[in-house]
């Protein structure tokens, strides 16, 4: 396998709660390693509050790690990126209707991302460029929607536009933050494959952030599952969905509606919990409340990641036993 | 150039809207012949606003169209005359302060922590004071009121309500992933307030303007009738100042009070009726798509 | 069989727009037997939710009912007076939104607005209204001291419980649930879904479960209605819907889901977006996007044909029935 173009080390990012004078910290991500490595799709799948757009958005830049390294096209990346930084590694955001602003054209942050990272792009030529990259993510006629106003986009043109956007920058990496999850079933599979297209294309990375294990199955070569802020399961797509370690995947696996399935002996099915908000953490694994295989261990310290295959991981006491 | 040429945009939508929507376009015709007033009074009013020449006390007639005072003066051409100094409080005062309210309120929507606290603390403590008692006080106590001081006095008593509603609305829009977006991109926060963050809240701002205006308009002349401003100047206020002094209403001459009194509400509905009507023209998505975009989609 | 507790016939819903009026809801027919789950699913803007506004008599302008009946039990509810209405919604008929949980006043527990909405629909005193806040919440697996929570206090999932639970308060005959699984995560979806189940079974209540997303619904309903540009497209049962799909957009649907099982085969989705309401041409509203298209598909509008217990819009499949 080639170097990796993302090593993520030990991420770590809290958050302070409460009042002026409070000391909670919400863990929002704790701890987290993983690569990513060129021309792959990498899922980071969790719930709401597993710590998966926290993640994006410090990759983003958006606000710096708590502890941690990032090493991007290997530099350390500092607390604020550079420009050329975010052109290299942009994101797209999951609503479709906040993430574009509202009273500028179609064109204008196109026009924008061009001008910052693209200097190789004359002015003269932005549009001829703007109007291809729509074209390149479907949105056609390009010189059209160009100048239409958001409110003219339905939800999947406006992702469409988003990735347009993050393309314009020449990026490695594209932090995909839950970018369908907003939008009607029938239009997915088509965003979906338009992520697909960049990888196989354009050799693109993708890091695809979603709740939604299938549709993470069906776009992404390796797979991150997250609990509560921690990595609990990791490996390539195949390895997780067809043989899922930890017990938090297979609750996972076991409530992902599919309607080609049977209902019948779901795993976990009367499974009440949620995951929790981690404020000021003792010790311990935090799936270890709603866990069906929970030893005393799991409630004291801290599992590490147990090497399941060269490619497959998961951080579990119950794995680690058998 | 850019905000400029986006400025251009934005006054080409307006002029378009306005002749389309009737709120604003009875708002604007009446601010448009307002200011024709003001630019050039000498085309309406038929003489010197105070020369005490004619009969004192004569009703309506064709030559004094609203009557005269009871010192001779016609009462049309002071309410002419009167127009500029109204109008002109209503503008600058209305600018001024939406200037000091957009960069009080945005920033301190825009850093937080200690200079939000900071700026925040100002305008609540400015909300709460009692305007009109504070204003009559300074003015009492620099005596005759210049203008400019008028318009001083206004302003810094007036940002205080606009600076809190545009740091609220800034605040809600801060963390909007356009703005995240933007910041993602690579822009500066110059850019990003600016480009991003300003438009999308110029129906608050201009409809602030409007609001700061009316407020002028209305304590300009409340000062003024109550004596406090400089009363040898023509304006609608100091017109309600000599018709109260004279008694107007009970020597039978009710239109030397009404009449700047009514200029004053219609200078005010203008400011109003424009208010309603801009909400629309900052929302592209409450616009009407237009027919030319329309057939183009068709084809 | 016992009459159907909800009989909607030739149902039409307007919306007025600047360009003229969009139709909404365009002629839907149906029946809700008693005790019958039905889940209504299509995308967004395909008038599902417009569906269901109309049903509990909650259109505001723009929107407004142009046509049909809605007979509930035996009573025609377009006919009725606001205040008649009044009398049957909650007590009768029960709705759970889309954002249900974030319709929770934040400054009051929550066995207050429980307690709000007895006394606005009942003379029950102090005693009979905790005792049954308690039963409803138990029913919904909400420890009953919650009831002096507030809703911040409360997870997602527990909150959208326990507007489930307001809404069994009276003991409806019929609860309309608009979408109450969107905002979840997919495992306390699952979770919401088999506590509505189960409560169906012991309650006996009819539900109308609209949703965009046909995978939550496929394990619970009993039978599946297609919408799509405001037009039942397919009306059958949810096994037979998932299984057979017979209208090539239920085809796309259904060809929209990645699976977690078998093989990884490359989807399609369906191309394009659904057409706009206003104006509409006299075909097939879906026939700009239809695979198997025909000509007289641009010509006229299909009819709902039932065959069996399976109904579906649309020329092709009448063309092979005939023949």
């Amino acid at each position: 396998m080639s170097e990796p173009i993302l090593k993520v080390q030990s991420l770590s990012r809290q958050f302070r709660v409460g009042g002026f004078r409070s000391r909670g910290q919400l863990h929002a991500t704790d701890e987290v390693s993983f690569e990513v490595a060129p021309g792959e799709i990498v899922a980071l799948v969790g719930e709401s509050g597993s710590g998966k757009s926290t993640i994006a958005r410090v990759l983003a830049g958006l606000y710096p790690p708590t502890s941690g390294s990032i090493v991007f096209e290997n530099k350390v990346l500092g607390r604020k990126p550079t420009r050329s930084v975010r052109g290299r590694m942009p994101m797209v955001f999951q609503d479709p209707f906040g993430s574009i602003n509202p009273v500028l054209r179609v064109g204008h942050s196109l026009l924008r991302s061009l001008k910052l990272h693209r200097p190789d792009v004359a002015k003269s030529e932005r549009f001829a460029e703007a109007v291809a990259l729509l074209e390149k993510v479907g949105l056609t006629p390009g010189v059209e929607v160009l100048e239409r106003y958001p409110h003219e986009l339905s939800g999947g043109q406006r992702q469409r536009l988003g990735f347009a956007q993050a393309l314009a920058s020449r990026p490695s990496l594209i932090l995909a933050d839950e970018p369908v999850s907003m939008l009607d079933v029938s239009i997915r599979i088509g965003l979906l494959n338009v992520m697909k297209g960049l990888r196989d294309n354009d050799g693109v990375s993708l890091l695809y952030i979603t709740h939604d294990l299938a549709s993470a199955r069906y776009v992404a070569d390796r797979m991150i599952v997250l609990y509560a802020g921690r990595i609990v399961e990791e490996g390539l797509t195949e390895e997780v969905i067809g043989s899922p370690q930890h017990p938090y995947t297979r609750l996972l696996m076991s409530t992902a509606p599919d309607p080609r399935l049977k209902l019948t002996d779901y795993e976990g099915a009367d499974d009440l919990g949620e995951p929790p908000k981690v404020i000021n953490p003792g010790p311990g694994c935090r799936f270890a409340p709603r866990c069906p295989l929970v030893m005393a261990q799991c409630r004291t310290s801290t599992p590490a990641m147990v090497e399941l295959s060269p490619t497959h991981r998961a951080a579990c006491y119950a794995v680690e036993k058998k | 150039m850019r905000f400029l040429s986006s400025l251009g945009g934005a006054l080409a939508r307006a002029s378009k809207f306005i002749r389309r929507d009737k709120k604003a376009a009875a708002g604007s015709i009446i601010l448009f012949v307002l200011l024709l007033i003001t630019a050039f009074p000498s085309w309406f009013a038929p003489d010197n606003p105070s020369a005490e020449i004619y009969t004192p006390g004569v009703g309506l007639s064709w030559s004094h169209l609203l009557g005269t005072t009871s010192f001779g003066q016609d009462v049309f051409s002071q309410l002419i005359v009167g127009t500029r100094q109204s109008v002109m409080i209503a503008l600058i005062v209305g600018l001024l302060s939406t200037i000091l309210s957009v960069g009080i309120g945005i920033t301190a929507a825009y850093s937080g922590g200690m200079v939000d606290d900071a700026l925040s603390l100002i305008t609540d403590v400015v909300l709460v004071i009692p305007t009109f008692p504070l204003i009559i006080v300074i003015t009492a106590y620099l005596k005759a009121a210049s203008f400019w001081l008028m318009v001083f006095v206004l302003v810094i008593t007036g940002w205080s309500y606009g600076a809190r509603q545009l740091r609220v609305q800034a605040l809600s829009l801060r963390n909007r992933d356009y703005l995240l977006a933007a910041k993602a991109r690579g822009e500066s926060s110059w850019y990003v307030i600016c480009v991003e963050l300003i438009p999308p809240m110029t129906s608050l701002i201009v409809a602030n303007f409007l609001s700061s205006a009316l407020y002028a308009v209305l304590m300009a002349a409340g000062l003024q009738f109550v004596g406090l401003g400089n009363i040898n100047t023509e304006s609608w206020g100091t017109m309600l100042y000599w018709a109260q002094n004279n008694e107007a209403l009970s020597i039978g001459l009710p239109l030397w009070a009404l009449a700047p009194g009514v200029a004053i509400a219609i200078l005010g509905s203008a400011l109003a009726l424009l208010n309603y009507a801009f909400d629309e023209i900052a929302n592209p998505a409450l616009r009407p798509v237009s027919a030319r975009r329309l057939k183009k989609a068709e084809a | 069989m016992s009459q159907p507790i909800l009989q909607l016939r030739d149902l039409r819903v307007e919306y007025a727009t600047p360009t003229g009026p969009a139709l909404a809801v365009s002629g839907v027919s149906l029946d809700l037997e008693q005790g019958e789950f039905l889940a209504i699913v299509g995308e967004s803007g395909c008038g599902k939710s417009t569906l269901l506004f109309a049903i509990a008599q909650l259109l505001t302008y723009p929107a407004s009912l142009t046509g049909g009946t809605v007979v509930f039990d035996g009573v025609d509810l377009t006919s009725l007076s606001p205040e008649d209405l009044r009398l049957h919604r909650w007590r009768d008929i029960s709705v759970v939104m889309q954002s249900a949980m974030n319709a929770l006043n934040p400054t009051l527990t929550i066995g207050a607005q429980l307690a709000d909405a007895c006394r606005a629909h009942t003379d029950w005193d102090h005693e009979r209204i905790a005792e049954r806040s308690a039963e409803v919440f138990s029913m919904v697996s909400i420890d009953p001291v919650h009831l002096k929570s507030y809703p911040f206090q409360l997870s997602g999932g527990m909150r959208q419980r326990a507007m489930i639970a307001m809404a069994l308060l009276l003991e409806p005959k019929l609860v309309i649930m608009d979408e109450p699984t969107s905002a979840l995560d997919v495992v306390a979806q699952r979770s919401l879904m088999r506590q509505v189940e189960t409560l169906r079974r012991e309650l006996g209540f009819s539900v109308l479960f609209v949703t965009h997303d046909m995978s939550v619904v496929s394990h619970f309903s009993d039978r599946l209605a297609v919408m799509y540009a405001g037009e039942v497209v397919e009306l059958g049962a949810t096994r037979e819907v998932f299984d057979r799909p017979q209208h090539p957009y239920s085809q796309g649907l259904m060809e929209a889901f990645p699976s977690l099982f078998g093989e990884v085969r490359p989807l399609t989705g369906i191309a394009g977006n659904p057409p706009s309401l206003v104006n509409s041409p006299p075909g097939c509203l879906f026939a700009p996007r239809c695979p198997h298209v025909m000509d007289e598909c641009r010509e006229w509008r299909p009819e709902l044909v039932t065959n069996g217990t399976h109904a579906v819009r649309c020329h092709l499949i009448n063309k092979v029935l005939r023949t």
